[in-house]
């Protein structure tokens, strides 16, 4: 174990915010979901007591009656800000006195980088590289991304847990959502900075960056595990599976989705749902190539002229 | 003489005794002693009025006209003057004058969005204080920043203050995205603002990722050349990308070409990054802020937090909400 290693990592000054960052949505997560469960046990009360539901003020929070149900935003919410203000310049002095910029030599491009990585909120998408061809993780996929979060109130046609933290009226919405940004985003922010190593290689937390360190793998194709040698037996093929892949997920999904959410299926409209559905898919897609990769060196599915998927 | 006429007015009003003395020469010559003697006696009679009606004032500075020209209405321990001191403001009157009280909570709203813009402002005071320091060229924008890290004062706290700044501005910006998910905010009426929202995330992004470029150093190098690297594989824009080649696209016209103003990252990319960096990008998001923020007021605020919805009332109007009490 080498720790120093770790703690080299860990430590170097554009590293810091991820070794923030991991705390603070630990933090925030407990706190999101401590208030959801909260509100969870109170939808639960007032579902089973209708006569409460009339006259409960509906929150968790405390309420009499002869409170003002507003406060002044002076100096109620104003010294709140002030105070978020002051405390936030008070951690940026702190940081900024005791820990430098990094500042490396005077830009070179005959010596490259080893490992040569992006900023820290890209890391993801660098990682995607692994698995993707640089058009589907660098242009594709962040493109993906910004779409499907534009669409999410489009599509999103839940009228619960509208203003409140809730667990139990979103499970779908949230659960893919966490999902996205815990697993997909965060994640793989954290493999790139604390496991990718030289050469891109995978070094386990506390293994030694070896400089040196060769793999021998081969990687395959699908087409080839499956005996097809001829360009277009190549092409066709993986249009198949990459068609089969939508055709029947989406069959799978929709059955689950029918049953096990008829609400959401009865509230949503036709355009809604594919888009969802084509989202929802090409997420999922992205974990299954990527173990298609680890566990059976797969490299590409869909061999074409043109393009590689 | 028009000096003299106030002068004397003024005496009548204040003092009889200088009145009988004032009308009488006003044709005539005066001595400069007599002129003398009566500035002495106006200068006794007067001030200690004059003084008082200071004292008084400074003792209730906000009568003052100074006070009033500034705040536009006067101070009162009252619930209008409360909201007043709110709405009157420029800097203060995106607020409304009041809110939900449970609204200041902070484990429902976590200060994210507030923060983030908190650090923009931190950025746009650092960064503007640095681009004194800095030149956007390949021969001194690296000499700059040791120059800023070494002799100019308070240069190096400077640097890393904006570089610390930014990266806690795209962590507080991905947390203010997921909290608004998980109080379900983006649902109607602010499903509009949740895109503005999004174009504020990339924007983020693009203004740290431009941002890193300019030190000129081996770190920003290769992330930008990692980086824009990929847009060689754009589909249909890039030489390298899908049908990019059939589409006539070669290393010198094809999208990265127009990013980085040449092939490599170099000189032209640096003035680039700069651009984007200081003016371009600041200014976007500027408007997309504005935007932002009005919004979050015409959409009823900020979301809640609100009472809580049961199922059975998901797909009937809002009605009975009124009836349960906000």
């Amino acid at each position: 174990m080498n720790w120093h290693q770790l703690w080299t990592i860990a430590t170097t000054p554009d590293n810091i915010p991820i070794t923030a960052l991991l705390p603070l949505v630990l933090f925030y997560l407990w706190l999101a979901f401590r208030q959801a469960k909260g509100n969870d046990e109170l939808i639960a009360q007032l579902e089973a007591d209708p006569a409460l539901a009339k006259t409960h003020h509906r929150k968790t929070w405390p309420f009499r009656p002869g409170w003002q149900k507003e406060v002044h935003v002076w100096p109620f919410l104003l010294r709140m800000e002030f105070l978020a203000a002051i405390i936030v310049t008070a951690i940026l002095m702190v940081w900024s006195i005791t820990m430098s910029a990094p500042l490396e030599e005077p830009a070179n491009p005959n010596l490259t980088m080893n490992p040569a990585k992006a900023p820290w909120y890209f890391l993801g998408l660098q990682e995607m590289l692994v698995y993707f061809d640089p058009w589907i993780a660098g242009v594709v996929m962040p493109t993906l991304i910004i779409i499907g979060l534009m669409v999410i109130p489009y599509i999103d046609t839940n009228p619960l847990g509208s203003g409140y933290y809730t667990l139990k009226q979103r499970k779908f919405s949230i659960g893919t959502f966490c999902f996205g940004f815990l697993i997909l985003w965060v994640s793989m922010i954290i493999i790139g900075t604390f496991i990718r190593g030289p050469g891109w290689q995978w070094f386990w937390p506390g293994q030694t960056w070896d400089h040196n360190r060769l793999i021998y793998e081969v990687n395959r194709d699908l087409p080839d595990l499956f005996g097809i040698t001829s360009n277009l037996g190549k092409g066709i093929f993986g249009a198949i599976v990459v068609g089969g892949y939508f055709a029947i997920g989406g069959f799978v999904m929709t059955a689950l989705f029918r049953r096990k959410m008829p609400r959401d299926w009865r509230r949503m409209s036709l355009l809604q749902y594919q888009i969802m559905m084509f989202l929802m898919l090409t997420m999922v897609a992205l974990p299954i190539k990527m173990l298609l990769r680890l566990s059976l060196h797969i490299k590409y599915v869909w061999i074409t002229p043109w393009f590689n998927v | 003489m028009a000096d003299d006429d106030v002068k004397v007015s003024g005496d009548g009003a204040r003092s009889p005794s200088n009145a009988t003395n004032g009308g009488a020469p006003k044709n005539g010559k005066k001595g400069i002693g007599i002129i003398v003697k009566e500035e002495v006696e106006a200068f006794r009679a007067e001030m200690p009025g004059k003084v008082k009606e200071q004292i008084e004032s400074v003792k209730d500075p906000t009568k003052t006209q100074l006070y009033t020209s500034i705040f536009r209405h006067k101070r009162d321990e009252t619930p209008r003057n409360r909201a007043l001191g709110v709405l009157s403001n420029v800097f203060l009157h995106l607020h409304p004058a009041k809110i939900n009280r449970d609204s200041v909570r902070y484990p429902y709203t976590w200060g994210m969005g507030g923060i983030t813009f908190y650090l923009f402002i931190v950025l746009t005071f650092t960064g503007v204080l640095l681009m004194f320091y800095y030149h956007p060229t390949k021969v001194q924008a690296f000499r700059d920043v040791l120059y800023l890290e070494h002799d100019v004062p308070f240069g190096k706290i400077l640097r890393n203050m904006h570089r610390w700044a930014a990266h806690l501005m795209v962590i507080a910006v991905e947390l203010h995205m997921f909290r608004v998910f998980l109080t379900g905010s983006y649902k109607k009426p602010r499903e509009f603002n949740w895109n503005v929202g999004v174009i504020l995330l990339v924007l983020t992004l693009l203004l740290s990722f431009t941002g890193y470029l300019l030190p000129d150093d081996q770190l920003g190098f290769w992330a930008v050349t990692v980086g824009t690297n990929m847009a060689r594989a754009t589909p249909l824009l890039g030489n390298e990308g899908p049908f990019g080649s059939q589409l006539g696209m070669t290393p010198y016209n094809d999208v990265r070409f127009g990013l980085l103003g040449g092939s490599i990252v170099d000189a032209n990319a640096l003035l680039r990054a700069y651009i984007w960096h200081c003016i371009a990008i600041p200014i976007i998001a500027s408007v997309f802020m504005i935007v932002h923020f009005w919004r979050v007021r015409k959409d009823g605020g900020i979301s809640g937090p609100a009472p809580v919805m049961l199922a059975s009332e998901a797909d009937k109007p809002r009605r009975a909400q009124s009836a349960a009490g906000a």
